[in-house]
């Protein structure tokens, strides 16, 4: 069974734990402008959102990616940036409608969530519950998935 | 059935492994122009810097992946579409008949009628072949001219300084990426640029090359001549259409497509760099020539070349991103704004970064950006939606850079 990061907005404290726990499992610093999962802030209602790469079917990254750098985990579904192939052209950072994949101007490459092969760091360090790994038909992400298919030039629609 | 795809580039490629996918026992027949396993261009300029080999321009990393899925690749021009016949004629002579066809064909640098343009020593960067005579020609010290700071001319521009020639840029408009950026986005990249050592003239077009000793002398319309030991050209690329001539298959700028990438003749469709299919901002029929969209158009014509009418296509945006050595610019859809429309920007001259967003009423229509990586394909998520952004327009006004506040907001009602 797949699973997915399940995210409820509602319960996070905007702690940012879950980018200590990102940077610091993919990049070996605690530095939250290095992760991959952000909090973002919604002030004028005293909210948290954490966000980050859904894993989308579409997979646009994948799709614009012109040299193969990024492949699916056939175990996880992630998909997944092969930083040796990676020629560091960003395309996928301006194709993908999430704007989950970015450019690292200090390795030259793209970083996105690959899940960090199915034991995500983000969800372990959370501590209030708001980001889970859970089965992949829980998480609702059916309704993201939707916005990607609107989002889409009309290849998900129908396909 | 048998289908022929006729360009081994991203839309090409992504439609033979659709088709693939789509239909199991079809035999599919990829012809590509150049004697290369199919590769990206736009891994050329990494190529140009050794950052890669050859193999790390390749579209697919995988060995025997063609043969595996059963496309059969012929490395040949087409040098013509029979329609009646329904049949492809090879550049030996040979033809081969298919039920369905896509035309892949891409573009080709313009080459302006400029005196001279034919010396040794002028050359595009396109191919795998003009990679190979720049590595040649660009050596350490070595005095380089490049002609057109366009899309194209700006990717080229960085694996140049970083094989450290002595370079200088010619460009026709009054600013660097004139269809791409705007005044200020343009012009700071000139400057970050002229910052790094590299000469740039803007608003400056060249009237012929002539030899000089063992390399070139550019003459400029100023008056001014710029010694090269070697000149690349990136004026422009036009659609791959000529052999299409007396097909009576219908051609613009590119090859005229409905919404499902059928061209005006039966089981004949197009795709890619080479077709003019609808722009999503305007609605126009556009040659697009980018990456995401060759490979959309080529996933949605061979869904359509397999079943009838599958996959309607409803735009491709138009985008770009560009690093230029190392300022990072990237624009999206009608970036330049519309008549009637609201513009928010967020200008730091000093620290070259810059954010430009067009709305037209309640929506976002176009963007661009400097200095901006983190998040920016939101960008694209935010226009293509088309979802009113209500009080978050407002927002966006105000600051310029809470884009993925916006979109979560907005389009995924997070808030």
């Amino acid at each position: 069974m797949l699973r997915s990061l399940l995210i409820d907005a509602e319960k996070c404290t905007g702690c940012v734990q879950c980018e200590l726990a990102c940077s610091y499992e993919n990049e070996g610093l605690f530095n939250p402008a290095k992760s991959r999962i952000r909090v973002f802030t919604f002030h004028h209602e005293g909210r948290f959102v954490p966000y980050t790469c859904t894993q989308c079917a579409e997979a646009w990254c994948m799709q614009a990616c012109p040299v193969d750098a990024i492949t699916l985990d056939g175990d996880t579904g992630a998909k997944v940036v092969n930083a040796a192939v990676c020629v560091g052209c960003k395309v996928c950072t301006i194709a993908c409608p999430f704007g989950t994949v970015n450019y690292s101007s200090d390795s030259g490459k793209v970083v996105k969530c690959d899940l960090c092969a199915g034991d995500p760091a983000c969800a372990k360090a959370c501590p209030t519950g708001a980001i889970t790994y859970v089965d992949a038909d829980q998480t609702g992400f059916e309704k993201m998935r939707a916005w990607a298919g609107k989002t889409d030039a009309g290849s998900a629609a129908s396909a | 059935m048998h289908y022929i795809v006729i360009g081994a580039g991203p839309a090409g490629v992504t439609a033979c492994e659709t088709l693939r996918d789509l239909d199991p026992a079809a035999q599919i027949t990829l012809i590509g122009g150049e004697p290369e396993p199919p590769y990206s261009r736009m891994a050329i300029p990494y190529l140009l810097v050794e950052q890669i080999d050859e193999s790390g321009t390749y579209l697919r990393k995988r060995t025997g992946h063609y043969e595996d899925k059963g496309i059969e690749h012929i490395r040949m021009q087409v040098t013509r579409v029979d329609p009646e016949q329904r049949s492809v004629t090879l550049a030996d002579g040979n033809s081969l008949n298919y039920d369905r066809l896509l035309i892949a064909s891409g573009a080709t640098p313009l080459k302006p009628p400029i005196p001279g343009i034919d010396l040794d020593g002028i050359h595009n960067c396109w191919t795998l072949e003009d990679a190979r005579a720049i590595v040649e020609r660009a050596k350490p010290g070595s005095p380089v001219v490049l002609i057109g700071a366009g899309f194209i001319g700006c990717i080229i521009l960085e694996s140049l300084v970083e094989r450290d020639v002595k370079l200088t840029v010619v460009e026709k408009g009054d600013r660097m990426v004139p269809r791409m950026m705007d005044n200020i986005a343009g012009n700071l990249l000139k400057s970050w640029c002229e910052n790094r050592g590299v000469r740039i003239l803007t608003s400056s077009g060249v009237v012929g090359f002539t030899e000089l000793g063992s390399g070139l002398s550019v003459n400029l319309d100023s008056g001014e001549s710029l010694t090269a030991d070697l000149v690349i050209t990136a004026m422009g690329v036009r659609a791959n259409i000529d052999f299409l001539a007396g097909s009576g298959i219908d051609t613009d700028q590119g090859v005229l497509v409905n919404d499902y990438l059928e061209t005006n003749r039966e089981d004949i469709f197009a795709a890619g760099d080479v077709a003019q299919g609808r722009d999503f901002s305007s609605g126009m029929d556009m040659v697009q020539a980018i990456q995401p969209t060759s490979v959309e158009h080529g996933r949605i014509a061979a869904f359509n070349m397999v079943r009838d009418g599958s996959i309607r296509h409803q735009g491709s945006l138009n985008m770009n991103v560009l690093d230029t050595l190392g300022l990072i610019s990237s624009s999206f859809g009608l970036w330049m704004g519309v008549d009637g429309g609201d513009q928010a920007t967020l200008l730091d001259e000093d620290e070259f970064r810059y954010l430009q967003l067009q709305f037209d009423g309640d929506y976002l229509i176009g963007a661009s950006s400097l200095g901006h990586t983190q998040h920016i394909g939101v960008l694209r998520g935010l226009i293509r939606s088309r979802v009113p952004l209500g009080e978050w327009k407002e927002r966006l006004m105000r600051d310029p850079t809470r884009l993925m506040e916006a979109y979560l907001g907005s389009v995924q009602g997070a808030s």
